[in-house]
């Protein structure tokens, strides 16, 4: 099982709606994906090109962020002038600095181990937990989220444990994000093969090797259809993948087209999801354009 | 005869099938409609009644399913397994339907007016299936009874490991499944084309039509060509 979601909102003055529309299409998967659900959402970047956002999930709920904010800031590097400011939500925060992730990423697993970087890029900002659908977009206050698109994932784990860390989306480098409907069966395999290239994988998860997989061609220099084509050699298992990179919007559906996926789309935006029921409730849905994607055709568009 | 309306606004799946499955209650129903089925699962199912119902919006998965004797149309698309097991009656899909429309249906006629996802029809027991569009891959996989007509195209493996019932085809066939073959019309194959149009009520003409059926090389085990299996 596992439901996914996905919205594009075309024109930027609907945009404020983004979490308020994709709310009601994630609880729609609940039934699909009750143990876990994770929300990756991109906004512009903002307008200096130095700032990078870092999602952090703490799931101890030990660590004080505003603490962590100020202990990073009082931090000396004798070529960088640190700066930073931090948003908070429960056990989750956005923090934006200019530090890059070779610097930032050994310091939090110094100064606070129990911190996972869920998310880094200028675009992305990432939030998933264990739990209802609805209870984690309460947690997280999901409906007063705004951007230009999102993807969203509700989990019935089959394969490996049901934690944070295990939860969809999974990223890989920056600006990146996948979910996945189905299931792989020669994930390790893949890792291997990757670990080799010297990548580095967090969980036992099999939608993690496909993420680190697709990023991983996407940055020796492949477009997104060719790193899915090299994919589809390489995937044993069945999938409906969603990503999202800080412009675009992306689906496919294995060659068997064994796990569902339904698109609407109209002049204000595009959604999809695993079943209608999660895009009934859209504005102008019944004047939307409805399908479902063939086998194996890549759909792409931008934000 | 009077008509009955649900609202899935404020009712349940659950109570609109105990309702159609309940004769006395039906006794003097002709018509039920069920409105704002923004994509629920599992509507009208497993109606023994010859009565309509009409689901005005997108229906979810096995719509119709395990169907006997009762009409059931829907206004809008409708998810995987359409009318699956239908027994006898009829389901119009006014829309497209996705993937397994049909599969294992015994009798009864399905209609869509739009295209059929994947594996259409797969397993099919009897019944008739009518697609005024495209059907995807691996449709009719196993079909052992029944007819199942195609008015635009058809994905990969058309009628892999046929069993008896027969396709008709208008548009193109990207490729057919094993034991699948092409074969001549004649008058009662233009005749069947022609009663499944008019069932549909669509003005197609029965000679742009081909006939796919079972090449019949995979019925028994042939031991001097062990290796074409």
């Amino acid at each position: 099982m596992c439901g996914i979601v996905g919205l594009l909102i075309k024109k930027p003055e609907l945009q404020p709606h983004l979490g308020e529309w994709l709310v009601p299409m994630l609880e729609g998967m609940a039934e699909r994906g009750p143990d876990s659900a994770g929300l990756a959402l991109f906004r512009k970047p903002s307008a200096n090109g130095q700032i990078k956002k870092y999602s952090l999930f703490d799931p101890t709920g030990q660590v004080r962020w505003q603490e962590l904010l100020e202990h990073l800031k009082n931090r000396q590097y004798a070529e960088t002038a640190v700066s930073a400011s931090l948003t908070s939500q429960a056990n989750h925060a956005i923090l934006h600095t200019n530090l890059e992730p070779p610097i930032l990423k050994p310091w939090l697993a110094e100064h606070y181990p129990a911190v996972y970087v869920l998310s880094v890029g200028r675009a992305i900002e990432l939030y998933k937990d264990v739990g209802s659908p609805r209870a984690i977009a309460q947690k997280y206050q999901f409906h007063k989220l705004a951007g230009s698109h999102a993807v969203g994932h509700t989990r019935m784990a089959t394969e490996s444990a049901v934690t944070p860390a295990h939860a969809h989306p999974f990223t890989a480098g920056e600006d990146f994000c996948l979910v996945h409907n189905g299931s792989l069966s020669n994930p390790h395999s893949l890792r291997r093969k990757l670990e080799k290239q010297g990548i580095h994988f967090d969980t036992d998860n099999d939608t993690e090797a496909a993420c680190r997989f697709l990023e991983w061609r996407l940055r020796e220099g492949d477009d997104l259809a060719t790193a899915l084509a090299k994919g589809a050699k390489e995937f044993d298992g069945f999938y409906t993948f969603l990503m999202g990179t800080g412009d675009q919007l992306a689906l496919v559906r294995d060659a068997f087209a064994c796990k569902p996926a339904v698109v609407a789309e109209t002049e204000d935006y595009v959604a999809i999801a695993s079943e209608f029921r999660s895009l009934a409730h859209l504005p102008h849905i019944n004047d939307a354009h409805i399908f479902e994607p063939a086998p194996e055709e890549l759909h792409i568009w931008k934000a | 005869m009077e008509s009955v309306t649900f609202d899935l606004a404020n009712t349940t799946v659950r109570q609109i099938n105990s309702f159609l499955h309940d004769r006395d209650k039906l006794r003097h129903v002709s018509l039920v409609k069920i409105l704002n089925p923004n994509g629920a699962h599992n509507l009208a199912c497993g109606i023994d009644s010859p009565i309509a119902v009409e689901i005005h919006g997108h229906a979810g998965y096995y719509v119709a399913g395990m169907n006997q004797q009762a009409r059931v149309t829907v206004f809008g698309n409708a998810g995987t397994g359409t009318a699956e097991n239908m027994m006898s009656g009829l389901v119009h899909i006014k829309g497209y339907a996705s993937g397994n429309a049909g599969a294992s249906a015994h009798g009864g006629t399905l209609i869509i007016d739009g295209s059929a996802g994947l594996r259409c029809g797969i397993s099919l027991k009897g019944a008739d299936i009518i697609v005024g569009g495209s059907v995807g891959s691996f449709s009719a996989f196993m079909a052992q009874a029944g007819r199942i007509l195609i008015c635009g195209d058809a994905g990969d493996a058309l009628g892999d490991s046929l069993y008896e019932a027969v396709i008709y085809i208008k548009g193109e066939i990207k490729s057919l499944g094993a034991d699948a073959q092409i074969e001549p019309m004649q008058e009662s194959d233009y005749q069947a084309v022609a009663e499944l149009l008019s069932k549909a009520g669509w003005d197609h003409d029965p000679q742009a039509f081909k006939r796919v059926a079972s090449a019949k090389q995979l019925y028994h085990w042939n031991a001097n060509a062990s290796k074409e299996y």
